[in-house]
């Protein structure tokens, strides 16, 4: 049996590759970062938390949604947009961590208590969205679905 | 040789968590009934599903994957640490063990805290919950304690040898996870008791989630080392072989330590007060994992491939067939390889998690757990099944009944998980949410949440999760028969753990000793913690109860 003393090429061409495999992974999550503007959330803090749920249109096809999750409902909900419409969503939640995740979209945030969550979506196929809480808040967690209606 | 005193404390390590794990699994499979709308109710048989949902991830994530990592250190350090576990502390720490399990128990199966394992705060659950599992987790630090002196004697009495990899594997688990537990441990005793007791107010819920995601990552290598361990040193000698590089062996362990903790922010990439770019910089620390992980599936594959051509194999991959997969008199095999197998998904949908730019498409849907079934429970639970078998019929001198019985539990497994977490991976990526008792919600064609697209991938989920519970009952027919079977003493005096030796035996200083890899492991967590910490305290989250 070969017992090496040194360490054999071969391992050393296993880690190099291991380490150029990691590398590649980076540089692809770096360029959907930076060039395809792919992100997570951030920290919020120009957004007071609020504990009213409202939707205001800050300009024409352009809203602001305060979103405020609560055992076992979103409001405001239904929320109402025209088609082509950018929302700014701030979430936040008023009793335990919910989920917020709104079907056909890139919107997935968790609601936390005192913290303002944000994401922003456009819509731009009319129809009902459905508005999923997607993190165990209670005996009715299954119940908590609100809803977007994006009109034509 | 292991202490004979150690025998009857490792047993009730193995048996106990085992016993809870017939109520885990039979949870597992009302789950996948309930969200397919098999089950439409909020509870079956006086469990109701969020209850039931919580013990399951506590039995089984929790509970047995504790009990096991201290039941197999033990054996391990006293086999390859010249006996020297002492057996008073040893029960101590199973003593303290069991009765945080006990105490937990009670809240969890009278409905006092359907907290689900993560237990997020501001849900409140009964005091007795987190003492319980205070007390679990102390339990293991004291195991893990009692095996520092017997080591440091063995290092002094040993000058010219490298510790033996498989006791290198153990501290490696334990050094992670004592680590690990320290913030977490924070959270319970000084945010959740005095709370849940009403002493104070409510909790900062945005540092307790920081805190319990500091843990939540490395919890996972806490699961996945003592497998790698069996991986290492014991699947080569099964399949015939020698471990392809102990130098290898020893390097993974060594860079689990620092590479293990300073990432759980990927868990959290969707939540507010902690900037993106912290997140970033974890989610980049994440992907160095790749890197023992891509050496291990070299080194294991190598090993595997020595064996097989030993065995007499050929070819670029006919040597495969060299394989003992069906060989009854070596039943524990497979356990492991499959477990290897699974693996290989697991991990490559770990990525997709781990990858910030994918995040928001999968987290928290049910491709969630339909990756953990591919890591958790298939190498961990696997490698847990195949050794506690293998440790409770040597230890106590009998043989193993019906072994190709338990030969087949290990393929019967991955068919169960490979269908299960399909059906998971295909509703996830439409957004089906996870945790949901789907079958009274969006499964229930009379309701007007109704989705008939999610419907497949939980009628495939469900057909799967009912072949892992078909696997089981079989494992448990295996080790209660086995258990009953005739004692024999000298057998149990006999009882050892194969130790697989190595084909490269190189000697690099760096790997042989714990102390430079724990400083870096230590600079490497407060690079990549104390920034968001500073963040998350310097915010002002108001205590919330």
């Amino acid at each position: 049996m070969s017992v090496a003393q040194g360490i054999p090429d071969v391992e050393k061409k296993v880690t190099v590759a291991a380490l150029l495999f990691a590398g590649a992974m980076l540089a692809l999550i770096a360029y959907a970062a930076l060039r395809l503007g792919i992100s997570v959330p951030g920290c919020v803090t120009n957004v007071k938390p609020f504990t009213k749920g409202e939707l205001i249109q800050v300009a024409p096809g352009r809203y602001e949604a305060h979103v405020v999750s609560k055992m076992f409902a979103f409001k405001p909900s239904p929320l109402k947009v025209p088609k082509g419409s950018v929302v700014d969503f701030y979430l936040t939640s008023a009793d335990v961590v919910h989920g917020f995740y709104i079907d056909g979209t890139d919107v997935n945030l968790m609601a936390i208590p005192n913290a303002v969550n944000y994401a922003q979506a456009r819509f731009d196929a009319p129809g009902k969205y459905q508005v999923i809480c997607h993190e165990f808040c209670g005996l009715s967690h299954q119940d908590m679905v609100g809803e977007i209606e994006v009109t034509p | 040789m292991i202490q004979k005193d150690l025998r009857a404390v490792v047993l009730i390590e193995l048996l106990l968590p085992l016993a809870l794990l017939i109520f885990g699994v039979y949870h597992g499979v009302l789950q996948v009934l309930y969200r397919a709308g098999l089950i439409q109710d909020v509870s079956f048989f006086g469990i109701d599903y969020y209850q039931g949902l919580t013990a399951h991830g506590v039995i089984n994530a929790i509970v047995l994957t504790t009990f096991f990592a201290v039941a197999f250190g033990n054996v391990v350090i006293s086999q390859t640490l010249g006996q020297s576990v002492p057996a008073r502390g040893a029960w101590t720490g199973c003593a303290l063990m069991v009765v945080g399990t006990l105490v937990a128990a009670w809240p969890i199966f009278t409905g006092r805290a359907s907290v689900l394992y993560t237990f997020y705060a501001p849900m409140k659950a009964h005091p007795l919950f987190y003492i319980g599992v205070v007390l679990l987790v102390v339990g293991s630090w004291v195991s893990f304690w009692i095996w520092i002196p017997g080591y440091l004697r063995w290092r002094k009495s040993h000058p010219e040898q490298k510790t033996p990899l498989a006791a290198v594997g153990i501290f490696t688990t334990f050094i992670i996870w004592q680590m690990c537990t320290l913030p977490v441990a924070y959270e319970v005793i000084v945010q959740l008791i005095p709370w849940s007791l009403g002493w104070t107010p409510g909790v900062n819920v945005v540092l307790s989630r920081l805190l319990f995601w500091f843990f939540g990552h490395p919890l996972v290598y806490f699961w996945l080392l003592p497998a790698y361990v069996m991986y290492y040193t014991i699947m080569p000698q099964l399949a015939g072989g020698r471990l392809y590089s102990d130098f290898y062996g020893r390097l993974v362990f060594m860079a689990f330590i620092v590479l293990s903790t300073p990432l759980g922010l990927h868990h959290q990439f969707t939540e507010p007060a902690v900037s993106s770019g912290y997140k970033a910089l974890h989610a980049a620390l994440t992907f160095l994992v790749a890197v023992p992980s891509l050496i291990t599936a070299f080194t294991l594959a190598a090993s595997l491939e020595h064996g097989a051509r030993a065995n007499g194999g050929t070819g670029l991959f006919a040597w495969w067939g060299k394989l003992p997969h069906f060989d009854a008199q070596r039943w524990l095999f497979p356990y492991l390889f499959m477990g290897l197998v699974i693996f290989i998904l697991g991990g490559v949908t770990g990525i997709v998690n781990a990858s910030y730019s994918m995040a928001n498409l999968v987290h928290n849907t049910s491709w969630i757990p339909a990756h953990f079934h591919l890591t958790v429970a298939g190498p961990v639970f696997l490698a847990i099944l195949g050794m506690s078998l293998y440790l409770c019929a040597g230890l106590s001198g009998k043989k193993v009944a019906a072994p190709r019985v338990a030969l087949a539990v290990p393929y019967l497994w991955t068919l169960g998980t490979f269908t299960f977490s399909a059906g998971l991976f295909y509703g996830g990526l439409r957004g089906v949410p996870r945790r949901t008792n789907l079958g009274i919600s969006f499964l229930d064609p009379t309701s007007n949440t109704f989705r008939p697209d999610w419907v497949t991938g939980e009628h495939v989920g469900a057909v799967g999760g009912c072949v892992m519970g078909l696997a089981v009952a079989l494992y448990f027919y295996v080790l209660i028969r086995s258990l009953l079977a005739a004692r024999s003493e000298q057998a149990a005096d006999s009882f050892v753990l194969p130790e697989a030796a190595p084909y490269h035996d190189e000697d690099v200083a760096v790997v042989r000793n714990f102390r430079p890899w724990v400083v870096a492991a230590i600079i490497a967590i407060l690079v990549a913690y104390v920034p968001p910490l500073v963040q998350v305290l310097n915010g002002e989250y108001r205590v919330t109860g």
